[in-house]
This record gives structure tokens, sequence and C-alpha cells, in this order.
């Protein structure tokens, strides 16, 4: 049997320009979902392959990769994508989100700032935020083009009628640069704010769906809601049990079997940064 | 001069004899046997028991050399001979928070009591073909203690706090419904329509779930737990009157959890799907467990749109042995209907041809 050769980050450079060209359109049209020949990966469907190629387009040598899933680097498909990058690109991996260039990303924003040097690569599984409302991609797309989008404020209008709340918890729909409904893959809520004006660049590859989007740097993004109805930015009213944020998302652990529970930062990179930077302080008040 | 094609007789045992010959292959390659299917294509030896309904690893080995790797035709072989068995009746239900797990996932708590347990899993594999890895591994897997203790299951944890609708409480009085003895009827039982679809077609459930992930009857799932391991398998003897263990079977269960339902008059909770199989099928567990959400759709009150709520299309469609049957016996002679088609047609068209100009048009 021949032993198969791959490229650099895995994909061969005709398709990371097919990629790279699919961005370019998505980027020149903010929120617009692109189709592009998405290729199969080397791991399934719905485990990131679509952002998995966005980051194989865009890495090169230089480059220093973070990636998480869930805010975290150590789940295990934030593992598996790492070391997939490593031993097919050998590029740098890091953990911090400073010192990364591209960070890879499945359902999180990381909480420190972004900067312009850096591309974060949402992982997406399903693109179209109109797809729960109307299941045809014909009529969907149609709706897009007419900017025809009364059908989501219905759907939105029908929750705070039945729950009292718009009842979207994540993947919460936002409008990109005045013109296009987007689905920002299914982050918190919470994480929505921090796409608007980023200086990043921020990308979503769906890899099934065969989709790309972008938010070019610095574009306004607002989350749907009404002038009654603001939105409003959930965040469960806990405190880190580990450092003691009281700013950032919060996973819930259950503790043990009756009933119970404490609370960690999703962001485990932003909660061991905090961690450390308490040590050197109570370290430096001792000496 | 004509001759009437005869000698079925003959045609048919060549015919098996070259089924026979092809399924042997090389004959300088040697012969798979059972205990290696049995051993080594483990995954294939639990697909043929969940849908052939017959938890045997060693007939379902069989089955599939027989079959020469067609799992259908090992599936349909496996539930032809369950039928000749006797039945004795129906086990006491498993207990599947007693379970010696061996894998045990949860995709909405990063961490839980019991833990995260990843066991003999493809997820985080890369799929890169390796030559090498496909030959034997002497490397002994690392082994955690066993814990003997039952592990809680996710949906207990948040039913303490009623956070999720309560699992229907058993109806001992009533037998267990069985389709192989009673035909299916609609509006059907829960307990019914869980056996169809744990019999059902892997690939059918599977994208019967996926129609439901992209639009068409959403639910909003959660895998709250997927777990895999052996449970003992308890029945009572109308002689004894109490329970005995009969053995250790295998099994996957995943519990889904899915988006509230809740009216004027109960609080809004989280909703249950459900997905249960013989040996190591989490595709076929995940998959069942939406199929099974979906077709729940009128009882919690739901618009009844797409084809995975619709159950009498569901239910009647999921079965393949039923469905290969019905499928491939359009290779059956149908000499006899298609001669009277045939009839028909020619004498629509004579009259078609027969017909002036403007009928014609308006015909077309």
């Amino acid at each position: 049997m021949n032993a198969p050769a791959y490229n650099f980050a895995y994909l061969d450079e005709q398709t990371k320009r097919m990629i790279r060209r699919a961005i370019l359109k998505a980027v020149a049209i903010p929120g617009y979902q692109v189709p592009f020949a998405s290729r199969e990966m080397p791991m399934p469907y719905g485990w990131g392959t679509g952002g998995v190629q966005v980051t194989a387009a865009i890495l090169g040598p230089s480059d220093v990769l973070k990636v998480i899933d869930q805010g975290a680097d150590d789940t295990t498909n934030a593992v598996s994508i790492r070391n997939f990058f490593r031993r097919t690109a050998g590029v740098r991996t890091t953990t911090s989100t400073q010192q990364a260039t591209v960070i890879q990303t499945r359902h999180r924003i990381p909480e420190a700032p972004l900067s312009s040097d850096q591309i974060l690569v949402f992982q997406v599984p399903i693109p179209e935020p109109l797809r729960f409302l109307e299941p045809r991609e014909t009529e969907t797309r149609r709706m897009h083009a007419l900017a025809d989008y009364g059908l989501m404020h219905v759907k939105l209008y029908e929750d705070i009628a039945r729950h009292g709340h718009i009842a979207t918890t994540y993947a919460y729909p936002v409008q990109v640069a005045g013109r296009y409904i987007m689905d920002p893959s299914p982050t918190p809520k919470f994480d929505n704010p921090k796409m608007s004006d980023c200086p990043a660049l921020q990308l979503f590859g769906a890899g099934r769906e065969k989709r790309i989007y972008a938010i070019p740097p610095y574009t306004h993004v607002i989350s749907l809601d009404f002038e009654d109805h603001p939105f409003e930015r959930y965040r469960l009213d806990g405190t880190c049990a580990l450092c003691g944020a009281t700013d950032s998302f919060l996973d819930e652990v259950i503790a043990d079997d009756r009933g119970g529970r404490i609370f960690v930062c999703s962001d485990t990179d932003y909660c061991e940064k905090r961690r450390s930077e308490q040590a050197i302080a109570t370290e430096s008040s001792r000496g | 001069m004509y001759v009437a094609a005869k000698g079925g007789e003959r045609a048919i045992e060549n015919a098996h004899r070259l089924l026979a010959h092809e399924r042997r292959g090389d004959p300088s390659v040697p012969e798979l046997s059972p205990a290696q299917i049995e051993g080594q294509l483990t995954l294939a030896v639990d697909r043929v028991m969940n849908e052939g309904s017959l938890y045997d690893r060693e007939l379902a080995a069989l089955a599939i050399k027989q079959a020469r790797g067609d799992l259908i035709e090992a599936i349909f072989l496996l539930r032809a001979f369950r039928a000749t068995l006797p039945r004795f009746g129906a086990s006491e239900p498993i207990d599947t928070a007693a379970m010696t797990v061996r894998r045990r996932i949860s995709a909405t708590f990063k961490d839980l009591p019991g833990g995260q347990i990843l066991g003999p899993t493809f997820d985080y594999t890369h799929r890169l073909l390796e030559p090498q890895s496909a030959a034997s591994s002497d490397q002994a897997p690392a082994q955690a203690e066993s814990s003997r203790n039952s592990i809680p299951r996710v949906t207990d944890l948040l039913a303490r706090d009623d956070l999720i609708e309560p699992s229907p409480p058993p109806n001992t009085d009533l037998p267990v419904g069985d389709l192989t003895h009673d035909p299916l009827s609609f509006p059907s039982g829960r307990d019914t329509r869980l056996q169809n679809l744990a019999r059902a077609d892997e690939g059918y459930l599977l994208a019967l779930g996926y129609s439901t992930q992209r639009g068409y009857g959403r639910n909003h799932p959660f895998a709250g737990e997927i777990r895999l391991g052996e449970v003992e398998l308890e029945f009572v003897p109308p002689e004894l009157g109490f329970a005995v263990p009969i053995g250790r079977i295998t099994v996957t269960e995943c519990q889904m959890i899915n988006q509230f339902a809740g009216s004027a008059t109960t609080p809004p909770r989280f909703t249950r799907g459900y997905g249960l199989g013989f040996g190591h099928c989490e595709r076929k567990a995940i998959s069942m467990a939406l199929v099974d959400r979906a077709l729940r759709a009128r009882e919690l009150g739901e618009e009844v749109k797409a084809p995975a709520q619709d159950e009498e299309f569901v239910l009647s469609h999921s079965d393949n042995v039923q469905a290969t049957g019905f499928v491939e016996h359009l290779k059956l002679p149908h000499y006899v209907d298609f001669q009277a088609e045939l009839g028909l047609v020619r004498r629509l068209r004579s009259e078609y041809e027969a017909a002036p100009g403007p009928m014609r048009q308006a015909a077309e």
C-alpha cells in the first residue's frame, strides 16, 4: 500500500485557494453566507470540519494556533484539532488568548479582548439563521436576498408572547453591518456583544452545509430585539469557584448526587491567568 | 424452434454453488472464521444483533459470514432464526443506573458525579488511513480502577430539581407490547414505538434524526448522557415468583434532553427522548432518541408537520427486513401483471391515434 503524503495543513493548495476566495467574498459582503466546495475532512461532520478548513486555508508556518471548545483548551475535541494541526502543519500552538494569531473556537468567544492581528475562526453547525423558521434553502436564500426578515421578528415576538422572554439563549440572531441577519454559531448570547466592532477578523466555517461567512474587523453587529424588549446579555449570577470571577461566563459542574453544584469559568485560559495573577499578588504582598 | 424458459431448479442450484464460491473468495487467502468476526468486527455484530432483535454474538457473527458481509442479509438470517424460538416471557426492566460503565459521556455538563469516561471511541481519531494501525496493536490499554459503584444518570440529577419531565411510571398491570406478536396499530403506545425504533434500520433512523436537526421537526436536543456497559438481566419464573439473574448483556443508552414544554398548569421543564440498543451502538441510540422525541410531538402539543413527527410514516417504514424484501421483490417475475398493463397501453395508444387532432391536443 502506498503511504499517503499530506500537504502543509492537510489540504492541497488548490483547495486552500478556493477556500480563500470564498473567505474574501465573505469579508466583502459581511454576514452573507458564501457557498464553497467543502471537502471531506478526516474528522466527522459536526466536529468542526468547516472551522478546520478555514483554519487550514489561512494558516501560515509562523502562525500560533489556539483551539478551544466550550471556551476550554482541554476539552477533548479542542485537544484533537490542536493535535491535528500540530501534526499536519507543524505550527506552534498555545492556550494563551493573547499569544495566538489564529483562534479556532466552538461555542465561545474568549473573555479577553482580541486584537487586530488576530483571527477568530468559528465552527458552525447550521449557518442559516432562518433555518428553523423555514427548512428550505431555496426559500431562505430568497428571504436574505430581499432582506425579508419579518418571519424572524414574528418568531421573537411569539417567544415574548408565550414565555415573557425571547426564548433563545444561544445562537442568538444578529444583524451585520445593517444588512444580513446572521447566525453567530451556538455561542451563548452573553458573547454576542463581543462580535460588534471587534478589532479581530471573525470567520465562520460550516463544513457539512458548505458555507463560509465573515464579520470584518470593526463591523457593527447588533443582536435582534425590540424597543420595549431590548437585548439582554444573560450571565448566571454566580462566582467562579476557582478564580472568583464575577464577570465571566460560567459552566455548571455537578459536584455530587445530592444536589451539590459549583460554577467555574468556561474560558480556561482566562481563569488560569486570573489565578496566576492572584498567586503573584499574594506572593508579592507577603514578600 | 422456440423453447419456453424452464429448468429453474437447476439454475437455482447452480446459482447457490456460485454464491458459495464467491463467498469463499481467493482460496489462497485463509478463510474467515465466525470467531474472528465476533472478536474483530464487533460493531457489525452489534448492529446485526440490534436489528435482528436477538442477543447472540455467535449467531450474529455466523450470519455476517454467511451473508458475505451484507448486514441487512445477516439481520434477515437472524430474524428468521429468532422467529423459530420459543418465548418464555418478558424479563424485568433493566436498570441502566446500575450498569458497569465502560463509556459514559455527557454533553450537558463539563463534569458530574462519575465523571466523563471516553472508553473505546472513534470520536477523536483523525480519519487518516494508516495501514500499520489496521494491524494488531501489542499495547495493552490503560485500565482505570474499575468502579463497582453505580453512576447516577444525568437525567436523574436534573429530575431532582424537577427541571426535566419525569419518566412515565411503569405500568406493571399491562403486558409489555410486542410487535412480533401483535401487529402495529395506530396510535401506538410508547413501548411498541420504542421496540419498533430499536429494531429499525440504523441508516433510516440516522436520516430521520438528522432531518430534525436541519429544521424538519426541530426539537433542540442535547445529549444529556450516552452510556455503554453491561447490565444484569433478571427474569421472574412463574413457578418461583421472584426475580433471578439470567445473565449480563451489553447495551448503549442515550438520554436526550430537549427543549421545554410547559403549560398554565405545569411549570416549564425539559422533555426527553430515549434510545437504547444492544451492544455498542451510539449512532443508533442517539438517532433513536431524536426520533422518539420527534414522535412525541402530538403528545406534547406540538404541530406535526415534518416527516420524523409522522408516527405512521416513520414506524411503517423502519424495518429493513420488510423494506428490503418489498423493494427487492421487484426482481421477481411480474410477467402477468405487466402483460395486463401492456395490453392497456396498447389499447390507449390505438385510441389516441384514432382520435382527431384537437382531441389529441386536449389530451396532451
